[in-house]
């Protein structure tokens, strides 16, 4: 199932995807648009993988990492499916990151690869935008550059991870105002899904709804002010931005 | 676990390289690589929610890890939702001030985030009750360990004063109520090993103690 959290008529609600619609609570099928979209989840923590794509750690002059290179992220940064993300006046390079976010289903703690699925809730989209004009060698990619307030689009759906057989052979790609400028598979990770799950639950404990947000393929490029921005994934879903 | 300053949706932002000994002792290095250059924007990382303990509970130190560091500091507990707030105001978005401790595992680094060395499950205790204190830039720091005065500072060494450094984050990230903000670690601060109990005490806050154990086993 797709689940999705929704703003409708006043009210929030747990809503579910249903004939290419929005089911309420209530039992109303609703169209897209006609409702406020909000983050699926409501995460404690936000894991973010950098560099987790050889093709894309290439683009950026890095060698492949040897473990991976986790950073978190404030709650904050998060916004919904056709929601919008401020360019900073004076910026001179902003991009999108189109990922796979996996999304924990239980507490997990030395979980090995083999077992990693059954910690996992299910799977959805995020455009982990970053601002390069502020990056500096200091826990570097450094919280200015990633955990700005609604710099994260994540949704439109939360897809149950028994309709995701396999997360890891999934088609990314992003476009600007309808032109492609990104694509990629999951299977091109470094470190696929059990392999992180098993890493950073080794170092710490996942809690149910902590996000895992796995990398971006190569193919970055600059949005402006007014772009609308589509970041998507083969089964989980076609997320929206509007650039303010 | 009670930890009644933080609550579920809270959000830990813990600055470093904030007290000036710190930045002192490390020298040059900062114009080298990797760094390049001094900072410039707060440097700062999230302690998540598994890091989180209380005043009492004990400090799993990781297996085949012989020691942990002590960085017992000032924590900023946000009254209300603070968004692009100028220096002069900022202590007016602060609901009290509280004892933390970021513990991390021996290492120099500020390159790479710290998620291994800072961020492992109950390494970021905090007391329980978050109190008004007339000027947060003068508040002595002790870390004490098994009773013996380890390290002392104070938050008149901080590079950006507490208001500086809420008004430097809320630049680009919205605190709410209920998050906390690490003022930083400061310098020297002392190692521990399992079985040893360590105390952080804060003029007009108190005291934070927690004992070191074993991490329990596989």
């Amino acid at each position: 199932m797709k689940h999705a959290r929704v703003a409708y008529q006043g009210l929030l609600h747990e809503a579910a995807e249903a004939n290419g619609g929005v089911r309420l609570e209530d039992g109303r099928t609703v169209q897209e648009h006609d409702v406020v979209w909000l983050p699926p989840v409501a995460p404690g923590a936000i894991y973010a993988l950098g560099l987790n794509y050889a093709d894309h750690a290439k683009e950026l002059s890095f060698k492949a990492p040897k473990e991976p290179l986790v950073f978190l992220k404030g709650a904050g940064t998060l916004c919904g499916h056709r929601g919008s993300t401020r360019r900073p006046d004076g910026v001179t390079y902003m991009h999108y990151e189109c990922e796979l976010a996996v999304v924990i289903g239980s507490p997990a703690k030395n979980v090995k690869r083999a077992d990693a699925y059954q910690y996992v809730a299910g799977y959805t989209v995020a455009n982990d935008y970053a601002i390069r004009d502020y990056l500096e060698n200091y826990y570097r990619p450094n919280l200015r550059v990633k955990s700005r307030d609604s710099s994260t689009p994540l949704g439109p759906w939360l897809v149950d991870r028994e309709d995701v057989p396999n997360p890891m052979n999934s088609a990314l790609r992003t476009s600007i105002n309808g032109k492609v400028t990104q694509e990629g598979s999951t299977r091109d990770m470094i470190f696929d899904v059990p392999a992180l799950i098993e890493y950073l639950s080794g170092l710490i404990t996942l809690q149910p709804d902590d996000l895992i947000l796995t990398g971006t393929p190569e193919g970055l490029a600059n949005v402006q002010r007014g772009d609308e921005v589509v970041t998507e994934i083969d089964g989980l879903g076609r997320l929206v931005n509007t650039i303010l | 676990m009670i930890v009644s300053v933080l609550k579920p949706g809270s959000t830990v932002y813990t600055a470093v390289l904030n007290f000036r000994g710190t930045v002192q002792a490390l020298g040059g290095a900062l114009e080298k690589p990797p760094y390049q250059k001094r900072p410039q924007a707060p440097v700062l990382f999230i302690k998540p929610p598994s890091t989180w303990i209380g005043d009492g509970d004990a400090i799993p130190c990781p297996r085949g890890v012989p020691q942990l560091r002590m960085g017992g500091t000032l924590a900023v507990v946000i009254g209300r939702t603070a968004r692009q707030i100028r220096e002069a105001d900022a202590l007016d978005y602060v609901r009290g001030y509280t004892i933390a401790n970021d513990v991390s595992i021996p290492h120099d680094s500020y390159y790479r985030p710290p998620v291994k060395e800072r961020c492992r499950d109950g390494f970021c205790p905090v007391h329980a009750k978050a109190v008004p204190l007339g000027n947060p830039d003068a508040v002595e720091i002790r870390i004490s360990i098994n009773g013996q005065l380890r390290a002392t500072n104070t938050t008149a060494h901080l590079i950006r004063s507490v208001a500086r450094l809420l008004a430097d984050i809320t630049e680009f990230v919205t605190l709410h109520s209920g998050d906390l903000v690490l003022v930083g670690e400061p310098e020297n601060a002392p190692l521990a090993s399992p079985g040893d109990v360590v105390r952080v005490e804060l003029d007009g806050v108190g005291f934070l103690e927690n004992t070191i154990a074993e991490e329990a086993p596989l």
